[in-house]
């Protein structure tokens, strides 16, 4: 930190004790800068026990509006102990600006917010957390009244930002999301490869890879790069026009925001979320394809072939069929993250980080949800 | 050294092909409330942004206690900096702070104060704007357009500056709010000598504190002087200005007033 110089005067403010007992003498600059210095002066100060005090302020040569408040502070404190205190001497102007300092401190009350304790704490965030959830849970509500709203009256469905939403949500995901689950098919293949190898049992690369791809990984991949890409996209532009009051416009105009921004979004998503896991799992076992020849010599004829045995229908709907549900979430959540704005650019932030947590977290542990079910229901 | 804080000569702008000042100039001494008017988009607030080193003109020179602007660097305006106050028009508030951490950020970037005293001071800003007392606590979102106009004055003079930079003062705030305001820009200026430059719509302000007036139109000064000297003008423009009935409303009230 660069101290600064005082424009006004480089006089140093002091605070001292008069020749007479029961005066103090106050001179130089009292201002923003000598503040920390003269607070120390104050309380260096010996205790006046006089019940009269004289404070003589004539040799002030600048004040402004921290030093009139110090001024004003010591001057209350030592009428506090019981003396009486008369200021002489102190330039008109300065006086003026006294003046300004009390009366605005009159008004003044002394309201510290105090920090909350530890169970305090406790108790709201889980307060907050309850109330989080009911209200995802009446947003779920509130959009599926939406959507029955509008199969009811299917003239009222928006085609057009459903349209461009499976655009931006699906169409311009493909390369992110294929890279990745084709890496992924690599991966499995060649870390499976060499435990396969010590058995003999080469063929079952195509089990490895086809299996777990088409049930499990690429649908959790894809959901899980659509949440980040999507899902925030989603938390960031409800959010944003929430603090423009964009939404509120919308409703004064008579659109619900949840017909026009959130159920394209919601439709939108399910159509692309399946379309784009079916994708990834052809490139999951592409490079699983492209791993297992060199490594393990099967050519792609034979990884074709034993593909169909590999891999039943079931299991390829099943990884098909959890996808609309990881699709309805990651909207949803993003949705509601962006309703739950207030007021600033930095809660669009929080909430947009909030929003890709969440769904990823949701998406996991519906897709758990599922191998159980699925497991009980021996499929 | 001149007596005046803010000095302004032969100032150019153009946005593209689109002129905004055609040879501006004017001064304001020091201890003035001076007023910038003008129709919306004239071009005020582009030259309060390119007197605070916001934005740089095309030509001319703009001297700010002596040192010339135009062309200066954030480092080396810096110091000139901590001398002014900048009030903008939306406040401008950090949004991630409340209200009296606003304040005391400035405090402790600038200053060598602790902890404990910078809250005070940052209180007894935030009371001299007019602000209750609980309003210090509280985030920028959770006040309202007046009371956010209050903090952002708060924070503007959390330094003491000696010159004052208002955009807008009054804009958005209810009469009894914007009196408050008038009030205030008046006893700081005449407690602490304060010199203030300030671009306002405010025709109720501009009478009740502006000790000089510049308006601005089609580029340059139509005329600079008193509201008294400028209600007599006889250019069409500044006679729109003033004798248009919100104009003829305020003057009558100021007259009242006397």
């Amino acid at each position: 930190m660069t101290p600064t110089p005082t424009p006004q005067s480089a006089a140093r403010a002091d605070i001292t004790p008069g020749d007479s007992p029961g005066e103090l003498r106050c001179s130089g600059a009292w201002v923003l800068h000598a503040l920390t210095a003269l607070e120390l002066r104050i309380a260096a100060l010996p205790a006046a026990r006089e019940r009269e005090l004289r404070i003589d302020a004539s040799a002030v040569t600048a004040m402004d509006t921290s030093g009139a408040w110090l001024l004003v502070r010591t001057l209350r404190a030592l009428e506090a102990r019981g003396a009486a205190v008369r200021l002489a001497g102190l330039r008109p102007e300065f006086d003026a600006l006294l003046k300004l300092i009390e009366a605005r401190m009159r008004a003044e009350g002394s309201v510290r917010a105090r920090p909350p304790g530890m169970l305090e704490r406790v108790g709201r965030k889980a307060w907050e957390e309850t109330l989080s959830a009911f209200g995802l849970l009446a947003f779920v509500g509130e959009g599926t009244l939406a959507l029955a709203r509008a199969l009811a009256d299917p003239r009222r469905i928006r085609w057009r930002p459903i349209l461009y939403n499976i655009q931006t949500a699906g169409f311009e995901a493909l390369p992110i999301t294929g890279l990745l689950s084709f890496l992924m098919g690599i991966v499995i293949a060649y870390q499976g490869a060499t435990q396969l190898q010590r058995f003999g049992a080469n063929i079952y690369v195509v089990d490895l890879v086809a299996l777990s791809m088409a049930r499990e990984l690429s649908p959790l991949i894809t959901a899980i790069i659509v949440a980040g890409r999507s899902g925030s996209a989603y938390a960031a532009q409800i959010g944003t026009m929430k603090v423009t009051e964009e939404i509120d416009a919308l409703r004064t105009i008579g659109v619900g925001p949840l017909e026009l921004l959130v159920l394209p979004k919601v439709i939108a998503l399910m159509i692309a979320l399946p379309l784009l896991t079916v994708y990834t799992d052809v490139m999951g076992v592409l490079g699983g394809m492209v791993m297992a020849r060199p490594q393990l010599g099967i050519s792609f004829g034979t990884f074709v072939e034993r593909l169909g045995e590999a891999v039943s229908l079931s299991s390829y709907l099943i990884g098909i069929g959890k996808a609309p549900v990881f699709a309805a979430i990651i909207a949803l959540v993003g949705c509601y993250q962006g309703f739950q704005v207030t007021g600033s650019a930095e809660s669009v932030g929080r909430r947009t980080t909030v929003s890709v947590v969440q769904s990823i977290f949701l998406v996991i542990l519906v897709d758990a949800l599922f191998s159980i079910v699925f497991n009980k229901l021996g499929l | 050294m001149s007596d005046a804080v803010v000095e302004i000569e032969h100032l150019n702008t153009r946005f593209g092909d689109a002129v905004v000042h055609r040879d501006v100039g004017f001064s304001v001494a020091r201890g003035e409330i001076f007023a910038l008017v003008g129709a919306s988009g004239c071009g005020k607030s582009t030259l309060l942004r390119e007197t605070i080193v916001l934005q740089r003109p095309q030509s001319g020179s703009i001297r700010v206690f002596g040192q010339e602007v135009v062309g200066m660097d954030d480092e080396a305006a810096l110091a000139l900096r901590r001398r002014w106050g900048v009030m903008f028009e939306r406040g401008a508030l950090f949004s991630a702070l409340t209200v009296s951490e606003n304040v005391t950020m400035v405090l402790e970037e600038h200053t060598d104060l602790g902890p404990a005293l910078r809250a005070e001071v940052a209180a007894l800003k935030i009371a001299l704007t007019g602000l209750p007392p609980d309003a210090g606590p509280k985030y920028p979102s959770e006040l309202s357009g007046g009371m956010r106009k209050r903090a952002a004055l708060a924070r503007a003079m959390a330094l003491d500056p000696e010159l004052l930079f208002l955009d807008e003062p009054t804009a958005g705030l209810d009469p009894l709010s914007a009196t408050g305001i008038d009030e205030l820009v008046r006893h700081l200026r005449d407690a602490l000598g304060l010199t203030i430059m300030m671009v306002t719509h405010d025709l109720d302000l501009l009478w009740r504190t502006a000790d000089r007036v510049a308006v601005l139109g089609d580029g340059r000064i139509l005329g600079i002087g008193t509201m008294n000297e400028l209600s007599k003008s006889d250019d069409a423009l500044i006679h729109e200005y003033f004798y248009g009935p919100r104009g003829r409303a305020a003057r009558e009230q100021a007259w009242n007033r006397r």
